[in-house]
């Protein structure tokens, strides 16, 4: 069957012809979508102020001009990011990884392969169980799997366009940074655990049979130009499947930006309040939001007062850790090990939140 | 021919199903197409993202949505 596998890889090389002006169709698009990106400011502010003569001090000014702005700003790069990581997954996909990690001696250096991969594959929740099984099925250990599995609801093409959008390059690095060193040492600790005993009676049967999966990836036979429009339309999809969460995120942010007083949060979330960061964790931890729609709202959190580290944890824990994942892990793994792979990312979100307030 | 579409009920695989639904409308051709959910089957099929495809026990695409007319491409081969 594995032979199969790999020969329908080449069955899907949509060449759909004319793709001799792709690439220049390509490049157009990247200089028009980055002269916007670079006139945008100019542009909102024109449209805002001149165009709907709205004045800059006032509330609904500031609202108008933050929605519009981030909104399209947010879009374009959401774009760009997804192209780029749509071009990663196609020369290195979780199959392609798998065996890597299977054939060659790394030292170490697989947790943050894995935690790595995690970050840059797009996550589906619905994906994390068939790739939890792929990967005890071919014998990978399960601090492995876990570094993955940390890393990849965290760190997405959503996640960092938002963060590159309303935080800056600064917060977006710091952010993806400590996402996946989070994944690699969170792995770590966990695979020192020994927690194979704790896995689903079904799964540990595929455990005991797992076999490497040597073979060669068979590398597929279609040409970069071939794939191109597949990756465009993916990133495009990407982008329309969350159009409607920025737009009502930012949208909600924009209000609160042009109404919630400044130092509103303070009060309650400043930095010399050391329950902040537990609370704002463990709050956010059985919640589950969209990150496009959470991201804005934290903007405007941080805007108002909440240390960065704080707003960091909050949005961690929303993201990275949720009932509906839990209710999904449930299924091969034992309530024990749901138990410990959640207590332990709590707590290392919670460390973050604190260092991220003293560093930051 | 058997077609499956392999996936645990995301929104993504219940789209995929549309599509392919539809592509067999669109071609003429003596098709029959089951969903599979059970993630033990889907398993053994080695996929490890979904939605996947699998037609005649082949594995023909995983871990995106295809369009109609990428799925009407590849039942007409």
């Amino acid at each position: 069957m594995k032979k199969k596998i790999a020969r329908a890889g080449r069955v899907i090389s949509f060449s759909e012809g004319n793709h001799r002006s792709f690439p220049i169709m390509i490049t157009l698009l990247v200089i028009l979508l980055s002269i916007l990106y670079h006139y945008l400011p100019g542009l909102i502010d024109w449209f805002a102020y001149d165009l709907l003569s709205l004045s800059s001090t006032s509330h609904i000014g500031k609202s108008i001009h933050f929605f519009f702005y981030d909104t399209i700003k947010i879009l374009i790069l959401l774009f760009l990011i997804s192209g780029v990581m749509g071009v990663v997954n196609a020369y290195f996909p979780v199959d392609r990884l798998r065996v890597f990690l299977n054939t060659k001696e790394l030292y170490g250096l697989e947790y943050l392969m894995a935690s790595f991969f995690g970050a840059v594959t797009p996550f589906c929740s619905c994906s994390s169980i068939p790739l939890f099984i792929g990967f005890v099925k071919g014998g990978i250990p399960l601090g492995v799997t876990f570094a993955y599995l940390i890393t990849s609801p965290l760190v997405n093409e959503v996640a960092v366009a938002m963060f590159l959008g309303l935080f800056g390059f600064k917060a977006t690095l710091i952010y993806a940074g400590s996402g996946i060193l989070m994944g690699v040492i969170g792995g770590f600790l966990l695979g020192k655990m020994k927690l194979d005993r704790f896995l689903s009676e079904w799964v540990k049967q595929i455990q005991n049979n797992a076999m490497a999966e040597n073979e060669l990836w068979s590398e597929e036979n279609t040409t970069f130009i071939d794939r191109l429009p597949i990756i465009i339309k993916e990133a495009w999809g990407i982008v329309r499947s969350v159009l409607l969460y920025v737009v009502v995120g930012i949208a909600i942010g924009a209000v609160m930006h042009g109404y919630v007083p400044e130092n509103f949060f303070t009060a309650y979330l400043s930095t010399d309040k050391w329950y902040a960061v537990p609370l704002a964790v463990i709050f956010a931890v059985p919640m589950y939001a969209n990150t496009a729609g959470i991201v804005p709202v934290i903007q405007v959190f941080v805007a108002k007062g909440v240390p960065l580290g704080t707003a960091i944890a909050f949005m961690m824990a929303v993201v990275g850790l949720s009932l509906p994942e839990a209710t999904l892990l449930k299924k091969v793994m034992q309530w024990q090990l749901v138990a410990i792979f959640f207590g332990t990312i709590t707590l290392f979100i919670i460390l973050l939140g604190f260092l991220f307030n003293v560093i930051l | 021919m058997e077609i499956k579409v392999l996936g645990t009920g995301c929104a993504k695989c219940k789209t995929q199903e549309q599509y392919v639904k539809e592509a067999v409308a669109q071609v003429n051709v003596e098709a029959t197409v089951e969903k599979e959910e059970d993630i033990m089957k889907i398993m053994q099929y080695g996929v490890m993202a979904t939605p996947a495809i699998v037609i005649d026990n082949e594995v023909v695409s995983k871990g995106r949505v295809l369009s109609v007319k990428e799925i009407v491409k590849l039942i007409t081969q």
